[in-house]
């Protein structure tokens, strides 16, 4: 009997290995076939059947990904848009969620309020004035165009406050005990102590402005100034189209993403959901 | 109260306010004004630079209401929506539970299933573009190898939109699945003790503790994916440009057209007035009438 019922559970686990594999496989295969197809022979992307498992290394398709439109000064222009958020999302978001969790002040509740408000506008609603504004300050293709709407973060505020409100109080006192004034105490023991929200909002803020199309599509149209992910879209209408040389593009601007995502995954998932979940 | 208080509120209000200021200015220039200038745009006539002309006028939205391209558009992105919240949330249940077992190396397919949202939309639509091609794509050569009839994905007008959603369904099964596996770590694990005294086998306590103590997140999502259903672009823009036939002509895609390529910043400006509205009512809806099934602890 009870044999039956161990052989039974390892039963059971295989099974449910077996799912997880072939899950994954079918999660994981748009990315694997991405890598596949880009060091793929020219050649083999441009005949029936497809190659559905390498059929070579050649990583030539590399340089010349690189060469058919300028991805560097793309990634570069990229990088640079989503620091300039990223570091603001840091300290706009500290600052007001500073505000939110040590300051009392009248009128508390509804200044969060509005702060959450600007989460539930959709994008749409504000694009075409934003697009005239943009447009109307000489500042397309510019960096401050690209990030300029994207400062301020409703949603980091609100990761940033749910941390800093379980920081005791008692350090406060103690800090103002000691003459220490607002913007001290939040510098010097506030962020330290929040190193880890502040980490899960550098990732999340990065990611999505690396990963922005719509705005940046709208407001940059010299070439030196387009960010990677329209840049690689725009290959599409090239006529040296290679699908090899394409997915190479990909798999070159899906890089730092993942790398982000492989170190910051644990963090990034914990303040996620703790403030998706709780909030 | 006394003088002492009264300055200390003062102090704390204008200290906070100067905390509050960088956050706040950037909102009221990028979110708030831009919101109101575009209801005002919604009902003028503008010239090419955006800037308003005339007295106010309902012309517009005359015109979008007598559209038959209008209702086609509000169609399709109901459709979409429902497409992809439907496939998003079964897939990601699917993904959740198969990751919520306590088995070794479990965190490794957890990382896989929450991969996608180191994903843009451009890439992943760049993907998905090769996968469909009709002639070598892969999609096609499985069909072929399990004799099954091949399908025109993105250029046939029965196929497009189901082939768009898949790509966001991909996209989002990421976010979905990382707080869904959060909902069901929340679970105490004394309630699927009990649940197994009673007798209950997986379904049941899959059905009769998982489900309705996850509901609250299932809530979530379903709000959460809805709203970006509404406003999805990137797939569209890349996969298929609105066609064929308007068959994947969106709110969004609409009004990115007509004020982009058109120059009708009034009209484009009431489109999105009414997908806000569409959007608003659709969230109001789902408020109450699903939150009504849902468990809260």
């Amino acid at each position: 009997m009870k044999t039956r019922s161990n052989t039974g559970r390892t039963l059971r686990t295989i099974l449910i290995y077996v799912l997880l594999i072939a899950v994954s496989v079918v999660v994981l295969f748009p990315l694997y076939y991405a890598v596949v197809v880009s060091l793929a022979a020219d050649n083999d992307v441009s005949q029936y059947p497809p190659p559905l498992s390498p059929t070579g290394i050649h990583l030539e398709n590399f340089p010349r990904a690189l060469d058919m439109a300028p991805l560097p000064r793309y990634l570069l222009n990229s990088v640079i848009q989503s620091s300039l958020v990223t570091f603001s999302h840091l300290l706009l978001g500290s600052l007001a969620a500073y505000a939110f969790a040590f300051i009392p002040f009248r009128g508390k509740q509804f200044v969060f309020l509005v702060f959450l408000s600007t989460m539930m506008i959709p994008w749409e609603a504000t694009l075409i004035p934003n697009y005239l504004t943009i447009g109307r300050l000489h500042w397309k293709d510019t960096f401050q165009g690209l990030a300029a709407p994207f400062l301020a973060t409703a949603f980091g505020t609100f990761l940033l406050r749910q941390f800093f409100m379980s920081i005791p109080k008692d350090l406060q006192d103690a800090a103002t005990i000691d003459g220490c004034g607002h913007l001290r105490f939040l510098s010097t023991i506030v962020m330290p102590l929040a190193r880890p929200a502040l980490g899960t909002l550098a990732v999340y803020s990065f990611l999505q402005t690396y990963n922005q199309y719509t705005w940046p599509l709208l407001i940059t149209n010299k070439p030196e100034m387009r960010t990677v992910q329209i840049g690689l879209a725009l290959l599409q209408d090239e006529e040296r189209f290679m699908w090899n040389v394409v997915m190479a593009g990909v798999v070159i601007i899906l890089i730092p993403t993942f790398t982000l995502f492989i170190a910051g995954n644990r963090q990034l998932i914990r303040g996620l959901t703790a403030g998706a979940v709780k909030g | 109260m006394t003088r002492g208080q009264r300055w200390r509120e003062i102090r704390n209000f204008v200290m906070a306010l100067a905390f509050l200021a960088p956050s706040l200015i950037v909102f009221v220039i990028f979110v708030f004004i831009p919101l109101v200038r575009s209801v005002e745009l919604s009902f003028h006539f503008t010239n090419p630079l955006g800037q308003m002309r005339g007295d106010p006028t309902l012309d517009h939205y005359r015109t979008l209401l007598a559209k038959p391209d209008f209702l086609n558009s509000v169609r399709v992105s109901v459709m979409f929506a429902i497409y992809m919240v439907t496939f998003t949330l079964v897939g990601s249940l699917i993904l959740a539970l198969l990751g919520n077992f306590q088995l070794r190396g479990i965190s490794i397919f957890r990382a896989i299933f929450s991969s996608t949202v180191a994903v843009s939309g451009a890439t992943a639509s760049l993907i998905f573009l090769f996968l469909y091609n009709p002639s070598i794509g892969v999609f096609n050569y499985l069909l072929d190898l399990t004799h099954l009839p091949r399908i025109k994905w993105l250029t046939d007008t029965s196929t497009a939109l189901f082939s768009v959603s898949l790509v966001s369904v991909w996209l989002q099964l990421g976010l979905n699945t990382i707080i869904l596996l959060a909902g069901m770590q929340d679970i105490p694990e004394e309630l699927y003790e009990a649940a197994r005294i009673d007798g209950a086998g997986f379904w049941q306590s899959l059905r009769n503790v998982t489900l309705p103590l996850l509901s609250p997140t299932i809530f979530f999502l379903i709000v959460v994916d809805t709203l970006a259903a509404f406003q999805a672009f990137t797939q569209f823009n890349v996969l298929t440009r609105g066609g064929p036939v308007q068959t994947t002509n969106t709110l969004v895609y609409s009004i990115f057209r007509e004020f982009y390529f058109n120059g009708n910043y009034g009209y484009a400006s009431a489109l999105a007035v009414i997908l806000m509205l569409i959007m608003l009512i659709f969230t109001i809806l789902q408020f109450g009438v699903l939150e009504r099934r849902v468990h809260y602890q």
